[in-house]
């Protein structure tokens, strides 16, 4: 569980963030909504604590981060995965090597446990034979599977996802949301994901934060989606001429 | 001047904070040896060539210049000796390392920071500093071994250009390599050296680091990062110069 309080951000004297309070549960998906440049990115920075809020506190389990001793905010750090909106490998490393690297990083397992441990994971998200490559020789879709396998190899309690379809084709898209919910169902994690693909708000948003030049605009489930009459969401859902259509049959069909 | 002042503030705590968390030692022993591979070991052919050439050229142009009969032959040798050993290989080379390994160092973390590579280092709790340049100021320690390999083929160069150009004979030239050789002069050319080894970890490293933006901007950081070790360089030569020469 993961509790936000009045959290905002300035980048010179700008605020890019304006007093978003909210909280994300344990197994449950949670989504973070807005156009490109409304501040998911940002957002998500400050949650993680790679940027340091100009108010405002994040709570993991009844802890403020901001009150944490760097011992604590390194054990923090290992119950943390990320998956960051260009995946981010490290380009040196073979897809195995970036998926072991937190594991060898941080504990003083026998490289074969540690492989036994990739190897579960990368089953886990159906990553076939590209083991021994490196991640310029793979397609976007794969660098997804081996950014979210190297998140998760450490069973970490909290995950995060900077835009993990973006750039996918949309059944790939799909695919990559349905992993991440079924991640988090099975390890029960805190998970928190930032998106503006309207296909993932309604696949796995079981809560929606909507997010409008850094504030927050709405929130709730991807079931009140169609019957909120908030301008700022719908004009932001609405948008495409499909989805207009598509709350016209949900609303005849749920009357 | 107030940003000049803020970016030496920040250079610091960045050295400050590269030591205060280790990395593992199995970890940082490969990436030590990597590091050493490329700053190092890729950097002895350009060092080579240079040296051997300029260390003719160096030669030639003394031979030519000395045109007064009552100047001794031998002194091309001694010119020869105490430009590479003093000035040429450790200055004049770490200046071309600024350009080589400085920019491969401050594209390459640059590029790291920009493809968001060092905040996933961030997020998994490593120490991002220690990880990144600590690996590089270790490699860069046995720098002064191309300085080394480039005063030995610089003197050699100047060697064989004149002998072999018919500017000086074999005899002559050797006897100006070891007229008033001050063992001083040697240990003077190896702080240098080192301090510069140094310079060229840490400040690339501290340019792309802290640099902002995409592709584009990671190749304007390795030109300003270019320029300012270099400057250092000229700056910390002129200053250990006057400290320990005069
Ligand atoms: N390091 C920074 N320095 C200054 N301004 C920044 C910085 N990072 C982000 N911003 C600004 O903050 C605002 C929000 O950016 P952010 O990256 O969070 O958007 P986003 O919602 O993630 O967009 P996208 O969907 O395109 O990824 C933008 O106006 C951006 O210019
Ligand atoms: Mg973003």
């Amino acid at each position: 569980m993961i509790e936000v309080t009045k959290l905002s951000k300035k980048f010179n004297d700008t605020y890019v963030l304006k007093e978003v309070s909210t909280n994300f549960e344990k197994g449950k998906t949670n989504l973070i909504i807005g156009e490109s440049g409304s501040g998911k990115t940002v957002f998500l920075k400050c949650i993680l604590g790679l940027f340091s809020p100009a108010s405002g506190e994040i709570i993991y389990n009844k802890t403020p981060l901001s009150k944490m001793s760097s011992k604590e905010r390194t054990m923090l750090r290992k119950d943390m995965g990320m998956v960051f909106q260009g995946s981010a490998l490290f380009d040196s490393m073979t897809v195995e090597e970036n998926i072991m690297f937190p594991m060898k990083m941080f504990t003083n397992d026998h490289i074969d446990e540690i492989r036994d441990r990739a190897n579960i994971v990368i089953k886990r998200v159906n990553l076939i034979n590209a083991n021994k490559k490196f991640p310029s020789e793979i397609s976007g879709g794969m660098k997804k599977r081996v950014a979210i396998a190297r998140a998760i190899i450490m069973y970490p309690n909290y995950l995060f996802c900077d835009e993990p379809n973006s750039g996918l084709d949309p059944n790939t898209a799909i695919l990559i949301d349905n992993l991440i919910q079924e991640i988090t169902k099975e390890y029960q994690i805190t998970t928190v994901i930032n998106t503006h693909d309207m296909n993932s708000v309604m696949e796995i948003g079981e809560k929606i934060i909507f997010l409008e030049s850094g504030e927050k605009k709405w929130e709730g489930t991807n079931k009140d989606i169609f019957n909120t009459d908030n301008k700022s969401i719908s004009n932001f859902v609405y948008s495409s001429e499909l989805f207009k259509k598509v709350r016209k049959i949900y609303v005849k069909e749920n009357k | 001047m107030i940003k000049f002042i803020e970016h030496i503030g920040r250079y610091f705590i960045m050295l400050q904070k590269m030591l205060e968390k280790f990395t593992k030692f199995d970890v940082l022993r490969k990436l030590i040896l990597r590091e050493i591979d490329d700053l190092i070991i890729s950097s002895l052919g350009i060092v080579s060539l240079i040296s051997f050439f300029v260390g003719g050229v160096v030669a030639i142009q003394t031979a030519i210049n000395m045109e007064n009969p009552l100047l001794p032959r031998y002194l091309v040798g001694f010119a020869t000796r105490q430009t590479m050993i003093l000035e040429f290989a450790p200055t004049f080379i770490s200046i071309i390392m600024a350009g080589k390994v400085g920019s491969f160092i401050t594209s390459s973390i640059g590029t790291m920071r920009v493809t968001e590579q060092i905040d996933a280092l961030e997020v998994m709790g490593v120490n991002t500093y220690n990880y990144l340049i600590f690996p590089k100021i270790i490699a860069m320690t046995i720098y002064p071994f191309i300085i080394v390999i480039s005063m030995f083929l610089g003197i050699f160069g100047g060697y064989f250009a004149c002998v072999t150009g018919g500017f000086t004979t074999h005899t002559d030239f050797i006897d100006g390599l070891q007229l008033d050789f001050v063992p001083f002069h040697l240990n003077y050319a190896f702080i240098k050296t080192f301090l510069f080894a140094m310079i060229l970890a840490t400040i690339p490293s501290y340019h792309g680091f802290f640099m902002k933006g995409g592709a584009l901007e990671v190749g304007k950081a390795s030109t300003t990062s270019f320029v300012w070790t270099s400057v250092a360089i000229i700056i910390m030569n002129s200053f250990v110069t006057n400290l320990l020469l005069t």
